[in-house]
């Protein structure tokens, strides 16, 4: 357990880590910018490059620090809520109903604006449909919640199948897109940025009370925790920060599962445990960070042709996630 | 006597169809030792998680240091009952990695207030309550290295860390062998003379007979008795309790039951 001064350092350590990859992305690209172009244009300065900056870049950056902190903190949190290890924020099926809510509009050739309304009520549909279910008894257990997540994630996945198959095949490149995740259609990313923030401001009073709900219920219950209440309350969290990170890029894979275990493994290598307080705010700079990184690769590795940044994420992070649990071989994340 | 930390009055408390003891009334005093027992399936686990708020009685007054039960199990008053009354569970799961170390002082929890960490204070707690089980050496260990038996004190530890008045115990002894057995028993007899009340449900009636001042038997159909150890602990009771004969046997002055 780190003390809190530690926990800081190490915070603030990441905070580093995120203006730094926010920076790279900023200065890289087809167009060349020196880093006094870029503080310039930061500082509301005018020509060719601060606009490219402005207009494209920024936002761009922006809106994927914006999703890959939220899919992580969500992933984070849908593992303590479920007490699995291998739970990720799309696990109850909610990049599947922002899935067929998207690719409906698409389908239906509607505007852009209407295609992320359609994702964000397509994935709060899932969710409320999965609690619901879930809750019929009012038990709510972990097994039963996890279940029907799952088959409602694979009922979407069947209805995105069906529409693929009858859309006209010059629709189906922008639904691959959006399937695999993709920031570049992310116009406003400011929002999704102010719920992240939000988001951790949220969660951390309760970090001490998820470490415990991590540990059992039972145990939480009789050390005071309001099991029903937080667990009711985490489920809502993770699921709006899944909801508005699809929205705003897609269902960008594999951050959400492994950031969580990189700030495991990382606080393992410390000496530390599974403690949420570190936990989450770690994981919400690392997968911000990481995802503006993979999508300044993943628009400027081929340029001028854009890859999806979801695919990159997960050709990135399979090995090098492979690479670290290899190394810590015995005592696992 | 000083007031009760515990009190049920007409207490009935069932499981699905099965009755675990009807119109059960019963006192627990600070300094007090007891032992539930009976066999399995009769509901011995299903009381103890009532009293700890876990499971709801279906009738009955249920009072824990100045709760009432089930109310203040949810809600505000949950952790100022978890400063009063702590519980042992059957069985410890630990999906994440985590230290032996971190993993006691989360029995810390119902005394830090939201925003604060824990104290220097809180880990000298901890590690007296590590060192008390015999897992001092174990600090820095990832808890899920632990065999079966330090695991179980590992538990053991994070309830002493936790400072309760009102010991609960879920069969304490699981996993322990003999030595880590009389261990236990005598670190919670310590703490019964220090001023906490335990009440522990427990297998061997000869533990029961040895550390427990009073007992309190489940015959498994509603049924009950509480008594002094010394006289509610007879062959014939455990005869009837386990359903099966026993057989009564003294060494050097302490009794202890084997099958007949």
């Amino acid at each position: 357990m780190p003390s809190r001064r530690r926990a800081l350092l190490v915070i603030l350590a990441l905070c580093g880590l995120a203006l730094a990859s926010l920076l790279v992305a900023l200065a890289a690209g087809s167009m060349a910018v020196t880093p006094g172009d870029v503080l310039r244009a930061l500082t509301g300065g005018e020509g060719l490059a601060a606009e490219v900056i402005q207009g494209l870049r920024l936002p761009r950056a922006i809106a994927a620090f914006a999703c890959g902190g939220l899919l992580a903190l969500a992933g984070a949190l849908m593992q303590v809520l479920l007490r699995n290890p291998l739970a990720d924020p799309y696990v109850l099926g909610i990049s599947g109903g922002a899935a067929v809510g998207a690719l409906s509009a698409m389908l239906a050739g509607l505007a852009l604006a209407l295609v992320n309304l359609f994702a964000f009520a397509g994935a709060f549909a899932a969710m409320l449909l999965v609690f619901g279910l879930a809750h019929g008894d009012s038990s709510w257990t972990r097994s039963r919640l996890l279940l029907t997540g799952v088959i409602v994630a694979s009922g979407c996945g069947a209805v995105v199948a069906l529409i693929m198959s009858i859309a006209p095949e010059t629709q189906l490149r922008g639904m691959l897109f959006w399937l695999m995740g993709d920031a570049s259609h992310a116009s406003n990313p400011w929002p999704a940025l102010a719920v992240l923030a939000a988001g951790v401001a949220v969660s951390l009073p309760f970090a001490r009370e998820l470490n415990l709900l991590s540990r059992g219920d039972t145990l939480a219950q009789t050390l005071g925790v309001s099991v029903q209440r937080v667990r009711l309350g985490v489920y809502f969290l993770a699921a709006t920060f899944t909801s508005v990170a699809v929205t705003t890029a897609g269902s960008i894979g594999f951050i959400g599962l492994v950031v969580p275990h990189l700030a495991r493994l990382g606080m393992l290598k410390l000496g530390w445990g599974n403690d949420q307080r570190l936990l989450l705010p770690a994981s919400a700079l690392t997968g911000g960070s990481l995802l503006v990184l993979a999508d300044t690769l993943a628009r400027t590795i081929v340029a001028p042709l854009q890859l999806p940044v979801g695919a990159l994420t997960a050709i990135l992070g399979v090995p090098l996630f492979l690479f670290l649990l290899g190394r810590q071989r015995g005592s696992g994340p | 006597m000083s007031s009760p930390l515990l009190r049920a009055a007409a207490l009935s408390v069932s499981i699905g169809r099965h009755a675990v003891c009807r119109d059960l009334d019963w006192t627990v005093y600070a300094g007090e030792t007891w032992a539930i027992l009976g066999r399995n399936g009769s509901g011995k686990s299903t009381l103890l998680n009532t009293l700890a708020g876990l499971h709801r009685q279906d009738r009955g007054e249920l009072g824990i240091g100045g709760h009432a039960l089930p109310a203040a199990a949810a809600g505000r008053n949950a952790r100022a009952l978890a400063r009063v009354r702590g519980y042992l569970a059957q069985h410890q799961t630990d999906p994440f990695a985590s230290t032996a170390m971190e993993t006691a002082l989360v029995g810390r929890h119902p005394h830090l207030g939201r925003w604060d960490w824990e104290s220097p204070a809180d880990r000298d707690i901890a590690v007296a309550a590590l060192a008390e089980v015999d897992l001092a050496d174990c600090a820095e260990r990832d808890v899920q290295t632990l065999s079966g038996g330090e695991r179980q004190r590992l538990a053991v530890a994070q309830l002493l860390a936790q400072q309760p008045a009102l010991f609960l115990l879920d069969e304490p002894l699981t996993h322990l062998d003999l030595s880590h057995q009389v261990a236990v028993m005598d670190l919670f007899a310590r703490r019964a003379r220090d001023g906490a009340a335990i009440v522990a449900v427990l297998h061997d009636p000869g533990f029961a007979a040895r550390y427990c001042s009073k007992v309190l038997l489940l015959f498994g159909d509603g049924e009950w008795l509480a008594g002094p150890a010394d006289t509610a602990i007879t062959t014939s009771n455990l005869t009837r309790l386990y359903g099966h004969p026993l057989r009564e046997i003294g060494v050097d002055g302490h009794r202890w039951f084997v099958p007949g």
